[in-house]
């Protein structure tokens, strides 16, 4: 803080001093208190100093806390936020409200044809881009090399998910607190759902047909929760009901977990100072059945201009800022490439000093391997791999989420389980009236 | 002393607070009354128009509703007696001389002092969790299983953290009440040879009544609208086993987005808390008056 | 009711009313401590006390990170503002009611305690709409105007219990001598109110000051108070117990501090007068 506060001042001087009379514009940055977006607020001297005629204010709070003020803010439009961070679950629904300022006039340095295809496609809306990725996500297999090594065994960089059952089952040693698998239990839409309808797309399952009937009541979804609830019960630590991906995140860094299939982003927390395994992290694409989809998931934080702010061209060089190339070297430059925010643009994955990061490659090849259009094996009318990019999925997604969640608690077979979440999504869908 | 100007006067004075009141509380009504009975749902806003009774239909008819209301009522119920109970005993146990009484009060205030989610953040995370919670090294070093508080327990788990929150503000009442007990009075019954029960019984319980209805009713009122506790810890789970009425209102709002349907489960809740109220009003109602 | 007791008997009770203030206050020990490790001491198994890393580090990067001055300010300014707030309004109808009062002064009570019952879920996005419509959405100004009435009948029913307990005849008293109404109010009434005034304003300042719904939604970044603090520490990606736990600490340390000086009063006001 201290250094923003002599930047500005420093600022001040500098316009006192040549005698220019800028006019100040103030722009309210709405964001989660994830690393990478705390780390951009550490980098702002940078910023102050290009641009000083434009003061950020942050608003930094925890990723549903902030989904709940942005989204009533721009629902009412209020106009607090002049940058909000956003995912791709948003920015389709509602750049297509109108709530969302365009971004194709951001200036040539910005470099829109260097974004990743598969990122870029998710937050275009109507062919007009609607965000700016800050970064880029997809999920993979994070495992203990030196645990598969005892016990014999190696890993596939494209396991199948008959491997990582082998390797779950010869890890887990429940007298040492040691589990072969850990993976998302606790309920929510951007919790166990997200990973549960990424790998049912690897199974072949879908959340619609493409006259939006539910499809719980199909075998694929059958096969995917049996499997997921066989594995979490036989090689998963207890409670795991209540595990995301902060509650995986420490276990697996406190040496308790053999595997654990989360977003990519988590490679540089499982490598980072605060593990204690850091440097027996091995990583492979997110698992497969043989039916030609990964079970890996799509996802972007983003930066957007809500089309009720009042300054908008500050907004717009704001982003330009956090999201261009240059910011990309600036972060290397002061922290080392590791901890660049990864996953939005090619050029970073040209570049030869950060190739040399462990996990770059797989990290590009998850990404790329993943198509919001085209999620699963069969047909959809909707887009997302994780999620269904339609208003009701929060709801809907949550419901599921907590039937789920307590399937895996042991509270109700995956048959009862099932057959709850076919009703409730199908009378939710009816009384959204996409079906009949 | 009731002479026509000082009546004036009175209704004068009471006049603001009434009127503030009055606007604080039928404004939102009103509004919550009315979005109860239309379609509104933040993310769809092309898509309005009157439901009727819809959204009063689906929150009656949702799986979880009867559970959540029962859930409701257990906690309130549950943090009531636990407070209540321990507040008692532990006021009875400070009430006696005891060393350094200044720092002993503040020690049990202090949770009064916790902001909720950080109290509820506290204890998920540095006590009940099954891998890195205090309570599992404890279950671990006597060669135990760790208990899965909030998988297995989740009601008992947040009924425990809320009381923890509220056993300072019952304790206290509950020790400035007996701290007004005449000392004679005990004497005299000790003499006369009642039993330490019959003493509690008889002369300490009596004059305690109104403090205990003073926490029932302040405490359920509070508690009545709790979810922030829920949300941080079980998240209504496992399934809807934590789920209680203002969780449910509060994952229409705030999750699905849907007005429409959240104010419907408040006005619900509000027709609760009335039938709540309205029982101990009769019931203890007439504690109040001295 | 202190009677004489053998020395041992004391003994045991004072070394049973220890046991049970650390248990309860055990948990908030806890989190200090956690607050001076690292995260990776934080979250060792078995929990670590003496072998434990201590550091400071946490504060640093809390106090680095975020601007808690101005958070820290803006709860002082909100919980401050909206108790004399409350206080302007509650006095004259607290006194009106307790020494004026009519029929129906029971049923006020209980109908203004009972504006307490809705749900705040339930009516944020009407009051939400409100406040915007009235432009007092992120102003210190809207939400010490929201947690003054939200906290109005408790301050109303905390003084009618003190007043009560003031004995009428010194107001006629008064009367006699000629003084009037206000001035009755001002030198007779308030002077032997003071130490219920006193606690009133304790308590509804520690109450301001946890509310932690209504100051994080009608709030973004001028307005915001620590509530909004803690939420940009909860729930980050990666270890942070630590640093959680610094930042509540920081946030619940100035009004621990607050109670410890003033707890006398406190616990005056803490039993809503409900005992004479």
């Amino acid at each position: 803080m201290t250094k923003t506060l002599r930047a500005l001042l420093g600022a001040t001087a500098l316009i006192t001093l040549s005698g220019v009379a800028m006019a100040e514009t103030t722009i309210t940055v709405a964001t989660v208190n994830n690393g990478d977006m705390v780390r951009m607020q550490g980098l702002m001297e940078d910023f102050n100093t290009k641009h000083p005629d434009i003061t950020v204010e942050w608003v930094t709070l925890e990723e549903n806390v902030l989904r709940q003020n942005v989204t009533t803010d721009i629902a009412t439009g209020g106009g607090q936020y002049d940058v909000i961070t956003i995912g791709t679950y948003e920015v389709p629904i509602w750049g297509k409200q109108g709530w969302l300022e365009s971004l194709n006039d951001l200036p040539a340095e910005y470099d829109v044809d260097d974004l990743l295809p598969a990122i870029r496609g998710g937050l275009t809306v109507d062919g007009n881009l609607m965000a700016s990725p800050f970064y880029g996500e997809s999920s993979m297999v994070m495992y203990r090399k030196d645990m598969m090594e005892a016990a014999g065994l190696t890993m596939p960089d494209a396991p199948t998910w008959a491997d990582i059952e082998k390797a779950a089952a010869a890890m887990t040693n429940k007298d040492t607190g040691v589990f072969g698998v850990c993976l998302r239990g606790k309920a929510g839409w951007g919790e166990n759902m997200a990973f549960l309808t990424a790998m049912s797309n690897s199974f072949g399952a879908r959340w619609f047909d493409e006259a939006w009937a539910p499809q719980f009541d199909q075998p694929e979804w059958k096969a995917t929760l049996e499997f997921y609830l066989n594995l979490m019960n036989s090689y998963g630590p207890p409670g795991a009901s209540n595990n995301g991906f902060n509650e995986n995140l420490t276990l697996f860094q406190q040496g308790k977990c053999g595997m654990w299939i989360d977003a990519t982003v988590a490679a540089s927390f499982v490598t980072g100072a605060d593990s204690t395994v850091a440097d027996k992290v091995g990583f492979a694409l997110a698992p497969d059945n043989g039916l030609g989809k990964r079970g890996n998931w799509l996802w972007a934080w983003s930066l957007a201009v809500p089309a009720s702010s009042d300054a908008k061209d500050a907004a717009k060089t704001f982003i330009n800022w956090a999201t261009n190339k240059d910011y990309l070297a600036l972060v290397a430059s002061k922290e080392g490439w590791a901890n660049v925010p990864p996953g939005t643009r090619t050029s970073l994955y040209s570049n030869e000093e950060y190739a040399k990061v462990p996990f770059a490659k797989m990290t590009i090849d998850s990404i790329n391997s993943a198509d919001p259009t085209a999620p699963t094996v069969k047909p959809v009318p909707y887009v997302g791999v994780q999620f269904v990019a339609i208003p009701e999925f929060q709801g809907l997604g949550t419901t599921v989420g907590e039937i789920f969640s307590a399937a895996l608690a042991g509270q109700k077979t995956a048959d009862e389980a099932l057959a709850e979440a076919q009703a409730a999504v199908a009378e939710e869908m009816k009384a959204a009236g996409y079906i009949q | 002393m009731s002479t026509h100007s000082s009546r004036l006067a009175a209704r004068l004075m009471v006049a603001p607070s009434v009127a503030l009141l009055l606007i604080w509380m039928i404004v939102p009504l009103a509004m919550t009354l009315y979005y109860s009975f239309r379609f509104y749902r933040l993310l769809s806003p092309d898509r309005t128009g009157w439901v009727g009774f819809n959204n009063y239909l689906w929150f009656m008819n949702a799986p979880d509703f009867w559970l959540a209301l029962f859930n409701t009522l257990t906690l309130v119920g549950g943090v009531l007696i636990i407070t209540v109970i321990l507040g008692t005993l532990i006021a009875l146990l400070i009430d006696q001389p005891v060393k350094g009484q200044g720092l002993l009060r503040i020690l049990i205030i202090a949770p009064f002092f916790v902001m909720p989610p950080v109290a509820a953040s506290i204890w998920e995370n540095l006590f009940m969790h099954p891998q890195n919670g205090l309570f599992s090294a404890v279950s671990r070093g006597f060669g135990a299983q760790p208990i899965l508080f909030l998988e297995d327990y989740p009601m008992l788990s947040v009924i425990g953290i809320v009381s923890w929150e509220w056993l300072p503000f019952a304790t206290l009442i509950l020790l400035t009440a007996l701290q007004s007990l005449s000392s004679e009075q005990l004497e005299a019954a000790e003499m006369d040879g009642a039993s330490a029960f019959s003493r509690f019984r008889y002369i300490i319980l009596p004059h305690m009544t109104r403090a205990i209805t003073v926490v029932i009713l302040i405490q359920t009122i509070f508690l009545l609208g709790i979810f922030g506790e829920i949300y941080t810890t079980t998240q209504g789970g496992p399934g809807s086993a934590s789920t209680t009425l203002p969780y449910m209102i509060f994952k229409q709002a705030i999750v699905a987005k849907d007005i429409g349907r959240a104010a419907a489960g408040g006005i619900i809740a509000v027709i609760l808390a009335n039938i709540v109220a309205y029982f101990l009003m009769r019931g203890l109602g007439r504690n109040l008056d001295s | 009711m202190a009677r004489a007791q053998s020395p041992r008997r004391r003994l045991i009770t004072t070394l049973a009313a220890w046991a049970v203030a650390l248990i309860i206050f055990f948990p908030v020990l806890w989190m200090i401590l956690t607050s001076f490790k690292t995260e990776a001491s934080a979250v060792a198994m078995p929990p670590q006390f003496l072998s434990a890393d201590w550091t400071l580090e946490n504060y640093a990067e809390v106090w680095a990170r975020s601007d808690y001055p101005r958070f820290f300010w803006n709860s002082v300014v909100i919980s401050i503002g909206s108790t004399l707030f409350g206080l302007a309004i509650a006095i004259p109808s607290a006194w009106a009611m307790a020494f004026v009062p009519g029929k129906k002064t029971k049923d006020l009570l209980m109908w203004m305690l009972s504006t307490k019952m809705m749900p705040a879920v339930a009516v944020m996005i009407p009051l939400y709409l409100l406040f915007q419509r009235l432009g007092l959405i992120d102003t210190k100004f809207g939400l010490v105007i929201a947690l003054m009435l939200m906290n109005l009948p408790i301050i109303i029913w905390m003084l009618y219990t003190y007043f009560k307990e003031i004995p009428g005849e010194i107001l006629e008293a008064s009367r006699m001598d000629g003084a009037t109404l206000w001035g009755e109010i001002i030198y007779v009434l308030t002077p032997m109110a003071l130490p219920g005034i006193a606690s009133t304003m304790l308590l509804n300042i520690i109450l301001a000051w946890n509310e932690a719904f209504w100051t994080i939604v009608l709030t973004t970044t001028k307005a915001a108070p620590l509530s909004a603090f803690i939420a940009s520490f909860s729930a980050p990606q990666g270890l942070f117990y630590a640093k959680l736990s610094a930042a509540s600490a920081m946030a619940i340390l100035p009004i621990l501090i607050l109670g410890w000086f003033s707890q006398k009063q406190l616990v005056r006001g803490l039993t809503f007068g409900a005992v004479k």
